[in-house]
């Protein structure tokens, strides 16, 4: 594998990289970490992980000048997959810590949990898979995945959901859009099921799995 | 569908090996940590638990390569504490692979750690570990004490105050080991959880005491924890990761097998 088949792991200083480096070399893909708008623009596919603070993400994305290469490549239709805070910086707003503005490529708010429940949500919860998708390749209906968070999105578009988790109320934990997939929980501390399911995000980026996703013939190297 | 109970085998670490803790004093070799964690990882543990509890200079070394190795190949979460001070020291081991970091006498004595741990990496990544010790006065007033420097010096302080304390400031989750439980096998001090857990709403963790299956049940069922946390009676066998979840499950507990 060369690196021009190195799928881009965006790094704006989040602070489980290494996990996602991990869990993606595991489950057999070649990644690049970087914050160079080029080599994300030049990767067949593109990661953007997170944990942390809804704010200061978005300061991180706007410093290094990452907020207008991850709206080109997904209007581009590169397969993207968003994790946690990777998934809540898509929306239009979070409320985490006031109001902030976000990335606004789905429409949508991130609100706390409702009081009553332990928050953080932390754990293992089920993802009930609302919607068919490649992502879900292999993963049956219920599987167990880690959650960490306080806040979730509230989608405006009910369709994008195609998996949801039951945390006092139902919120949605798989969102796919296009050639966009993003998940609440880790799938780089999900065990098995995780592990797969990065191992079907490089199948849909290598074209070997389902639709929603435009080949760039130039970038698209073959593992 | 519902949030799953968890079950933590915590490992202590001296040297390069886990050692096993009883009242908080490492006494008997316990196993290779890279052979054990991949153990309870095949075995379906829900998070795992390293603790350095060496303070040399080299066992620290041996530590981090540890860590470094063990997260190349765990894919479940690692919470790593024992000696962590500073911020730069909790970016380090988050660096080195560590999902959340656990801070415990450092906190006490700059109770700021917590908070500027928090703003820096996130609540979910701030787990304040607390030692705790029944006090009995002389006038039979019962409280818990928090105590620091792995289990060796009293502190004044109340643990159950320290623990809203340590929410209100930032920590994303607790650990309440029990001094007097520790390494007994007698059971969680049951007393002690439920009266935290009903004050904050972060996680609670259980550790300290376990033995039987039903101290398990116990400590979710009457002490209202969200996770159990146990080293010796996982690394000597005396239960494994999957016998502790099939016995919480015939009790009606949510987890994941």
């Amino acid at each position: 594998m060369s690196t021009a088949d190195a799928i881009a792991i965006i790094d704006y200083g989040a602070g489980n990289l290494r996990s996602v480096v991990h869990a993606v070399v595991h489950a057999g893909l070649n990644a690049i970490v970087t914050d160079d708008a080029s080599v994300i623009r030049r990767a067949p596919g593109v990661i953007l992980p997170g944990v942390g603070a809804a704010a200061d993400t978005m300061e991180n994305l706007v410093s290094r000048n990452l907020t207008g290469v991850i709206g080109e490549v997904i209007s581009a239709g590169k397969p993207f997959l968003g994790v946690c805070m990777g998934m809540q910086a898509l929306f239009t707003v979070s409320e985490e810590g006031g109001s902030h503005a976000c990335l606004d490529i789905l429409g949508g708010t991130v609100r706390r949990f409702a009081p009553g429940l332990s928050i953080p949500h932390m754990g293992w919860n089920q993802v009930r898979q609302v919607r068919s998708h490649p992502i879900f390749d292999g993963i049956a209906d219920g599987t167990h995945f880690y959650f960490v968070h306080s806040f979730h999105v509230d989608a405006t578009d009910p369709k994008i959901v195609i998996g949801d988790t039951t945390y006092g109320p139902t919120f949605p934990s798989v969102i796919a859009s296009g050639s966009l997939v993003a998940t609440q929980f880790h799938p780089e501390k999900s065990a098995t099921g995780g592990l797969r399911l990065y191992a079907n995000f490089g199948r849909i980026v290598r074209g070997e799995l389902g639709h929603g996703t435009v080949r760039q013939a130039d970038t698209v190297g073959v593992a | 569908m519902m949030l799953t109970k968890r079950v933590i085998p915590c490992l202590d670490v001296a040297a390069g090996r886990v050692v096993r803790g009883v009242k908080f004093s490492a006494d008997k070799d316990a196993g290779d940590p890279i052979e054990l964690a991949r153990r309870y990882n095949t075995e379906g543990a829900d998070e795992l638990v390293f603790y350095d509890i060496t303070a040399s200079h080299e066992g620290r070394g041996l530590f981090m390569g540890l860590l470094e190795d063990c997260a190349r190949e765990l894919f479940i979460p690692l919470c790593v504490g024992g000696g962590l001070a500073t911020v730069d020291d909790l970016y380090g081991v988050l660096r080195a692979g560590a999902d959340k970091t656990s801070i415990n006498s450092a906190a006490v004595r700059t109770p700021d750690l917590i908070d500027q741990g928090a703003r820096r990496f996130g609540s979910q990544c701030i787990v304040l570990s607390i030692d705790a010790k029944k006090t009995v006065e002389d006038d039979g007033r019962n409280w818990w004490q928090v105590y620091v420097n792995g289990g060796r010096k009293a502190t004044g302080i109340d643990a159950v105050a320290w623990a809203r304390e340590g929410v209100d400031r930032g920590a994303g989750e607790l650990v309440l080991n029990s001094i007097d439980a520790d390494g007994t096998r007698e059971g969680y001090d049951l007393d002690l959880l439920s009266t935290v857990t009903g004050l904050v709403e972060v996680p609670v963790v259980a550790s300290g005491g376990a033995g039987t299956l039903d101290h398990f049940t116990d400590a979710f069922s009457i002490g209202h924890a969200h996770a159990v946390l146990a080293a010796s009676v996982f690394h000597y066998g005396v239960f494994s990761v999957p016998e502790v979840k099939r016995h919480l499950a015939t009790h009606g507990l949510p987890v994941r097998l």
